[in-house]
């Protein structure tokens, strides 16, 4: 038995008649960046949905920090420490930064059956938030509602969040989807403190980030791995280049 | 917590600052304070209706703000409010009729009742989302009025008639209107401030979360469900309040009370007050009431006027009458 913190064994996801992850396999080792790249429509965000729980696998186990975690809902996996971020930017829009991160920092701390006593005025919350935000160069920003900052704020605001609720092992969807390239400049840098910290499954588009951070990738093409293995192999991989790298190694 | 200094530099701006704190409780003030003083004008001579009518504006308040914190906090339409209405209603009704006129007993079945009816309803309901939310907590109502209505016992369709107010202590007190009156005005107090408390805590932040994006909420550990069925119960034992003291004041419960068009009512209330800031709530309950009282001295079809008034309000002030004032929170 392996002991890698997450093991996904030969897991599927149909939509309708469109098999869209067919038998994923794959271990996660404690303390690697473990890209999974692959063209659109490959079944990335599917993966990443499956593994969070935000999707149930048709079959299959995902086994997380010793656990069999595959019909567990995507909160309490969440719980336990497997968390994720969004493609497409999902953030609490009314809420302020502050409260965005504190409110994932509360997830964790006590409990939220508690009907008195102002939240947004605990100082445990907040200070854990602050310290967060800082880190993330957002301390300035800490009162402006989330819905509008910009983009590339979102972004980074979105991983604080997801380091706020505590995680073991994090999931990247797309991270610097959007961003422009000093915002993706700076979010590359924030990857690069927290690889060490942590394991991270990374989906990412923009190859020099994934050849820069991964210590392995994995490629997705019609839902399954054709290849994993060190960023170089995966380079070298004929197959791979015929897939999917073609053009950008070219 | 010794960066509890650098904490206010840097979170001051996302609480509210001291003035536009001031502001948000300047509205609610006014209006517990108007409603505070209202008796008094009977000493000036005018007329008990008064009374009866400002007495049914609190209670109509204290059923659209507890639905509020459903609509306006929770983003949960509910379409079937009034039933909790009809449910506090009929336990005294009931009661009342079989000789037990204990004030206490009456609003511990009332609530008892509330409770579980909003949690079975309340534990079905949750499971769909958006229109089939709408239309089954509609469904659950509707079942209340029939049931209501099949009640031959306890009058059918004709209703009820109470026999006398409820005793509290052996004492009849309420059988004076005013004393009935502030004990709306505290109970709509008491409400208000139980759920200004519960929206700014740990679970209040945790349902506004919810009504933002719940699959963010999700993604950090929190399932909804159990956040919202909670507050669903709350909601529904605040409004079974509201029937209590409904029966009470018109000493008189019918079915028409748990009717779809009483939780229409309450949700044109909340829009017409505004959503999400609880004393809009009552801002719209004593607005909806006057309109109502006043255009129906003028015309039988005031109805007419009243749907374009709401078209109106959703067209041109979003956060209803509060959000005029921009003290929405």
């Amino acid at each position: 038995m392996s002991n890698a913190p997450l093991q996904l064994q030969n897991i599927c996801k149909n939509y309708g008649a469109l098999r869209v992850t067919d038998d994923v396999s794959l271990n996660i080792e404690a303390g690697e960046l473990h890209a999974i790249i692959g063209p659109n429509g490959a079944g990335k965000t599917t993966l990443i949905h499956q593994i969070s729980g935000h999707a149930q696998s048709d079959s299959g186990r995902i086994i997380f920090d010793g656990q069999d975690v595959s019909r567990l809902p995507m909160a309490e996996r969440a719980r336990m420490g497997l968390v994720r971020s969004f493609q497409i930017t999902s953030i609490l829009p009314r809420f302020s930064a502050l409260e965005n991160v504190a409110i994932a920092v509360q997830a964790r701390s006590g409990s939220s059956f508690s009907f008195f006593g102002n939240a947004s005025k605990e100082p445990a919350l907040n200070d854990a938030a602050i310290a967060l935000l800082s880190r993330f160069g957002l301390a300035a920003r800490a009162g402006v509602p989330a819905g509008q900052m910009s983009h590339g704020e979102k972004r980074q605001l979105e991983i604080a969040i997801a380091l706020a609720a505590k995680p073991k092992l994090l999931l990247l969807d797309e991270p610097l989807a959007g961003t422009s390239h000093d915002e993706s400049q700076r979010l590359i840098n924030t990857l690069q403190e927290l690889r060490k910290e942590l394991p991270i499954v990374l989906i990412e588009h923009d190859m020099d980030a994934v050849f820069a951070l991964a210590d392995r990738v994995s490629v997705l093409v019609y839902g399954r791995i054709i290849a994993s293995g060190s960023p170089q192999s995966i380079r070298d991989n004929a197959e791979v280049r015929a897939a999917y790298l073609g053009e950008e190694a070219a | 917590m010794n960066n509890l200094v650098d904490l206010d530099a840097h979170a001051s701006p996302a609480l509210a600052t001291p003035r536009r704190a001031n502001r948000a409780y300047l509205l609610p003030l006014i209006v517990f304070a108007i409603f505070a003083l209202v008796p008094l004008s009977v000493l000036w001579g005018s007329q008990s209706f008064i009374l009866a009518l400002v007495t049914r504006i609190m209670i109509l308040a204290l059923a659209a703000m507890s639905l509020d914190l459903l609509i306006g906090y929770g983003a949960m339409i509910s379409f079937g409010h009034a039933a909790y209405v009809g449910l506090g209603a009929y336990s005294v009704a009931i009661l009342a009729s079989h000789g037990i006129t204990d004030g206490f007993i009456q609003l511990a079945v009332a609530l008892s009742v509330s409770l579980i009816f909003a949690f079975f309803t309340g534990a079905i309901s949750l499971r769909t989302k958006g229109v089939y939310f709408i239309m089954i907590t509609l469904a659950f109502g509707q079942m209340l009025f029939f049931l209501g209505t099949s009640l031959a016992a306890y009058g059918g369709d004709d209703g009820l008639t109470l026999a006398s107010r409820s005793m509290f202590f052996g004492s009849k007190f309420m059988k004076n209107d005013v004393a009935m009156y502030y004990v709306a005005f505290g109970v709509l107090l008491g409400a208000y401030l139980l759920l200004r408390a519960i929206v700014a805590s740990r679970f209040g932040r945790v349902l506004r979360g919810i009504r933002e994006n719940p699959v963010r909420m999700e993604a950090i550990g929190f399932a909804p469900y159990r956040y919202q069925l909670t507050a669903y119960v709350i909601a529904g034992m605040i409004a079974g309040v509201s029937g209590f003291l409904l029966a009470n004041q018109t000493e008189f419960v019918s079915p028409a009370y748990t009717a779809w068009q009483r939780s229409g009512d309450l949700i044109f209330v909340l829009v017409l007050g505004g959503l999400g800031s609880l004393h809009g709530a009552i801002i719209g309950a004593a607005v909806f009431s006057l309109l109502a009282d006043i255009l129906s001295h003028y015309t039988e079809n005031w109805a007419l006027i009243f749907g374009p008034i709401l078209i109106l309000v959703v067209l041109y002030a979003r956060g209803g009458i509060t959000g005029l004032f921009g003290s929405k929170s």
